[in-house]
């Protein structure tokens, strides 16, 4: 028993019947076709299927795709514009915040969230911000850097467009 | 991991949701953050034929004062309890507790109301709400009624709720003066489950004695409870180290912890009243 459902994925609206027990991650993944947001744990612990729904991180293992009907979503597939990593991802880059990356999209989302909510944080906000989002390769001390790294880097461009 | 398959509802008001579930009763499961509910039926643990998702029921989420209690609703999000300046200055445990939920995104779903509703042993809120002397407000078709905290809890994953009934709202009292608060918890690392959380909610006379404490205890035994023995203990006495040292000794008196992977029954009861006396000690401090 099929319900349509519309969301905007990534600034494009898409609208598909779902069964109502598919999960919002196998929608995004085998419905939509955007891969890039993982699955890990599938038990709402690990965030490596986080996304951005209204603007608000979720886990999108535990939400089911007509939970999200009539959302915004933002998966890790939106965010460089033009060819331009966002600043965050170019963080993970220059500070190596990943080893085998299957983390990453869920943590850049974490830390998306982490940065909109808070500028300009300190340490322990990060760690706090992204305590979702489990790293088996423990490499948190770069993830750490590179969040810092986003945080300047806009910090830097917020004060360039202000002058 | 896929849950078996139900048929769907997402109501916009509280009238067509209570429909629904009188129509449908015990078959039906309400949604609320879903993240305990969507867990446990991926695990096939629940397996509901009709789901009735309260997500779109706008008029369930909301912070308000009125007079000297805050009216919470159901659907109140933890992120919204957790950064609500009102709940901060005049409820500062509920914001406290909703901080120690989970992660950021998981409060970012989970709601109060779905947390209560869901029992859960180990969950924050319980703690919370039972030192707070809360009211819960449950609406079914036929009308409505005021469950108190102590009552709400019946055994692990059971409450007081009857299969026609939603729980709507949360009443708590606004802290009183020379009140402190404080919610505690030690976490299963990799859930962020409580293994053992303590609220307090401490009243002292102008002369530093104890007038009056509550001590909510949740993940030690298969439902929260209020740590009476202690309460006893320290009403009417001199807050020193060793009169709160004595009092929390008796956080697990008469109660039987649970035992699991993560900790022992004795360790939970351990637990018990190392952090009783922690958090009596952080509440009084906070006065």
């Amino acid at each position: 028993m099929g319900r349509t459902i519309e969301v905007t994925i990534n600034g494009t609206r898409y609208r598909h019947e779902v069964e109502p027990r598919l999960l919002l991650v196998h929608y995004l993944r085998d419905v939509v076709g955007l891969t890039g947001t993982h699955i890990g744990c599938e038990t709402s612990l690990c965030g490596a299927c986080t996304v951005l729904l209204n603007g608000a991180a979720v886990k999108s293992c535990t939400l089911f795709a007509v939970q999200a009907d009539g959302a915004e979503i933002m998966t890790i597939e939106g965010l460089a514009e033009d060819g331009q990593l966002h600043p965050i991802q170019e963080g993970f880059w220059q500070k190596h915040g990943l080893q085998c990356g299957y983390c990453t999209p869920g943590m850049i989302l974490a830390a998306y969230q982490l940065l909109s909510r808070s500028p300009d944080p300190s340490e322990e906000e990060i760690r706090r911000g992204i305590e979702g989002n489990l790293c088996r390769c423990t490499g948190y001390q770069h993830i750490v850097e590179a969040i810092r790294y986003a945080a300047e880097k806009q910090r830097v461009a917020r004060g360039a467009r202000s002058e | 991991m896929i849950p078996t398959a139900f048929e769907y509802f997402r109501p916009t008001n509280l009238s067509e949701a209570l429909a629904l579930l009188e129509q449908y009763k015990d078959e039906a499961k309400l949604l609320a953050g879903g993240h305990s509910l969507i867990p446990m039926m991926k695990l096939r643990l629940a397996q509901p034929q009709y789901l009735i998702d309260l997500g779109g029921v706008k008029e369930l989420s909301y912070i308000r004062e009125s007079g000297d209690h805050l009216l919470i609703g159901a659907m109140t999000r933890h992120v919204d309890v957790e950064t609500s300046e009102v709940l901060r200055q005049r409820c500062p445990l509920l914001t406290e507790t909703a901080r120690r939920i989970g992660d950021a995104q998981v409060r970012n779903m989970g709601t109060i109301g779905g947390s209560l509703a869901h029992a859960d042993p180990a969950a924050d809120y319980p703690a919370a709400i039972l030192a707070l002397g809360a009211e819960l407000r449950a609406v079914s078709i036929q009308g409505e009624r005021w469950i108190r905290a102590e009552d709400f809890f019946v055994d692990m994953l059971t409450t007081a709720l009857a299969p026609e009934e939603i729980l709507v709202e949360v009443k708590v009292p606004a802290l009183g003066p020379r009140t402190g608060t404080a919610y505690v918890k030690v976490a299963q690392k990799a859930s962020g489950f409580a293994l053992c959380g303590v609220a307090v909610v401490l009243t002292v006379d102008p002369n530093g004695v104890c007038q009056d404490v509550a001590v909510g205890v949740t993940g030690v035994a298969s439902k929260a409870y209020r740590a009476r023995a202690v309460e006893d203990a320290l009403r009417g006495r001199a807050l020193d180290a060793s009169a709160i040292a004595d009092a929390s000794a008796k956080a697990a008196e008469g109660v039987d912890p649970l035992e699991d992977l993560h900790a022992s029954a004795e360790y939970r009861a351990h637990l018990a009243r190392v952090w009783s006396r922690r958090a009596i000690e952080q509440a009084r401090a906070s006065i």
